[in-house]
């Protein structure tokens, strides 16, 4: 396929389609509710199914089950539909269940509830942050990916820009890699050999000497599991223009895409000043931040929120750089997370603002 | 560990020929082995006289009298009975509390070769998750639902749940059940009825040998209704839990009649296929 005008919703779709996705559900909410759209046109069209849910906690709940048959399978909503999914999601890490949850989130107040998990107990799951639809067209293919290798849900977190701006994309399948066999997806085949499957979120392989399950063994190995998925799960950001200088500038997903236009500007100027992109929303790219702004003399995070990832940001840097929120909540009446603040212009004299008060001192 | 005695001390109490469980622990003995084939293991942790037992074996001779069994996935919900998602040799998925019609519809929406049933509680079915089974039934999926209905919470220890009758005492109704304060009890099988995407329901029992072969026949109809392709399965098996239900354990099979089974009918309330 080669690159075509698409909007970012549709881009989502196709690239869903492309990774192998042949199970979707979900319930309408701006600006989610397009994504919904394409997969109920195209999922028959490619042999895969798209039920409409009666709710979100049924919408994750049908994706579980696609899910447990070995199927790529996807569900998602805003963050407060995900709200709704939150006990499944915190299950459905321990039940191992490879699963890709959209949040078309509404601005970005939903940092905290993707990357700490809005659900109970001791689990993660990887967060991955597109810049725009065509960086979406290429995340959700690896969100599949991660799902698959690690067994766990994936979270993609975009918003209302990825959802609604038209981009030149190509959603050809990408080759991201061999994976494991899935030989734990039931079909019924192993019942009555004595070897029957079990998925679950309470242990994971059936014991045939003793009733019940061995929550404490379970755990325990859970645990083990989600400390390797957190290593080995590759860390990415972009990194622009911070080799020398003073002032780095963190932004993620739509806010970075405005805040990285305003730092070329303000370089074109001569100011010194860089931006940190971080992709992989968790695990956090503590790394490349810390080496990015090893020569800084502070470090601005930019968000369309009170100061989510700015927490984050602190402790990747541990004290190393003074780190300062030049964020703050900024919508229209719509709520649907439509910023006035992405403006170039704006933040282009936010930042130009914190570097006069760094020189005036 | 099967442990065999010749000689069981029996003891007289209140009239009644009982086993003497005050003196040293003596072992009952093993007549022959009743486990049924699709069980890896046939102990359990459930009191004495639950019904769940006889049910989940009903369900599980059904799939092997119907010949389904190497197509059958389960999906359990949250329950006493959820101890034996870990003990069957049929495939498992363990679903959340109420969430398991669901789960059900994704598994057979991606895999329609599938015969895939759930296994839920009163509890797990009409409090928690009661729009999950509805939608499910509405949608027609061509999934089996089998409710376990004790008419009370038994994991937690006897507390009201949406199906417990009228004057039932609890440990949160503790002057009974009150239709004014404390809601009346809902009839699944009956509101599921009227939805057209519902080709089979049924209420049956296991306090009897009798009542537990009719539970046999609906289990079987439930199960070829789905096969066939033609709609959404369900079929509510009565049960006794005379520890939630504060009574002895030899008393559960009449309760069940006089009071469960007074307010939750038994029969075939819909076969579309036989019509």
């Amino acid at each position: 396929m080669t690159a075509t005008l698409m909007e970012g919703s549709e881009a989502i779709a196709e690239a869903m389609i492309a990774a192998g996705c042949r199970f979707f559900t979900g319930y309408p909410m701006t600006p989610f509710t397009e994504v919904l759209e394409h997969m109920a046109r195209r999922l028959p069209e490619v042999g895969g199914a798209c039920v409409n849910a009666e709710s979100e906690l049924e919408a994750v709940g049908m994706a579980w089950g696609a899910a447990v048959t070995g199927t790529r399978s996807a569900t998602g909503s805003t963050g407060q539909g995900l709200s709704l999914m939150q006990e499944s999601i915190a299950e459905a890490a321990l039940a191992q269940i490879p699963l890709v949850i959209l949040n078309m989130a509404r601005a970005q107040g939903d940092y905290f509830q993707a990357t700490r998990g809005g659900g109970h107990g001791d689990y993660r799951t990887p967060v991955l942050a597109p810049l725009d639809a065509a960086e979406a067209v290429t995340l959700v293919q690896q969100a599949f990916h991660l799902a698959d290798r690690w067994r766990t849900p994936v979270v993609l977190f975009a918003d209302y820009y990825t959802a609604h701006t038209y981009a030149s994309v190509d959603p050809t399948p990408l080759d991201l890699g061999p994976l494991p066999v899935k030989d734990w997806a039931l079909d019924g085949s192993t019942s009555g050999t004595g070897q029957a499957r079990l998925v679950s979120p309470l242990g994971d392989t059936k014991r045939r000497d003793r009733p019940g399950y061995d929550l404490n063994d379970f755990y325990t190995r859970m645990a083990a599991k989600t400390a390797a998925m957190v290593d080995g799960v590759e860390r990415m950001a972009e990194v622009v223009d911070c080799d020398d200088a003073d002032l780095v500038v963190v932004a993620f997903g739509t806010a970075a895409k405005y805040a990285r236009a305003a730092v070329a500007e303000l370089r074109a100027d001569g100011r010194r000043v860089g931006l940190v992109r971080p992709i992989t929303l968790f695990p956090f790219p503590d790394a490349a931040l810390r080496d990015a702004a090893a020569g800084a003399r502070l470090v601005a995070v930019y968000e369309n929120n009170q100061g989510q990832m700015v927490d984050d940001v602190r402790l990747a840097l541990d004290g190393a750089v003074p780190t300062r929120f030049v964020g703050g909540l900024s919508l229209d009446s719509s709520g649907f997370g439509i910023a006035p603040d992405y403006d170039v212009e704006v933040l282009r004299r936010r930042f130009a603002g914190v570097l006069d008060e760094m020189e005036g001192s | 560990m099967i442990h065999r005695s010749d000689e069981l001390r029996v003891v007289t109490v209140d009239g009644r020929a009982v086993l003497d469980t005050d003196g040293a622990p003596q072992g009952a003995r093993l007549v022959d082995d009743f486990t049924p084939t699709l069980v890896d293991e046939g102990h359990h942790h459930l009191c004495p006289g639950c019904g769940e037992p006889i049910a989940m074996r009903s369900v599980l001779e059904t799939l092997e009298e119907i010949d389904v069994v190497s197509r059958s996935i389960g999906v359990f919900g949250i329950g006493c009975y959820t101890a034996f998602s870990n003990n069957l040799d049929c495939e498992v998925a363990q679903a959340l509390h109420g969430r398991a019609p669901s789960v059900a519809t994704g598994i057979k929406r991606a895999k329609p070769d599938t015969v895939v049933f759930t296994i839920q509680g009163d509890g797990d079915m009409v409090n928690e998750g009661l729009q999950e089974v509805i939608h499910a039934a509405a949608r027609g999926e061509r999934i089996t639902c089998v409710m376990l209905n004790n008419g009370v919470f038994g994991e937690t220890g006897g507390h009201i749940t949406a199906t417990t009758v009228l004057g039932q005492r609890t440990k949160n109704t503790l002057d009974g059940r009150d239709g004014r304060e404390h809601g009346y009890p809902i009839r699944l099988s009956n509101l599921l009825v009227d939805l057209e995407g519902v080709a089979f329901v049924g209420r049956c029992a296991v306090n009897n040998a009798g009542n537990v072969a009719r539970t046999r026949k609906m289990l079987q109809r439930a199960f070829e209704v789905q096969v066939a392709d033609v709609g959404f399965s369900f079929v509510e098996i009565l049960t006794m839990c005379p520890t939630g239900w504060f009574i002895d354990t030899l008393e559960a099979p009449a309760y069940l009649d006089e009071r469960l089974a007074a307010t939750h009918t038994l029969g075939v309330l819909k076969d579309v296929a036989a019509g």
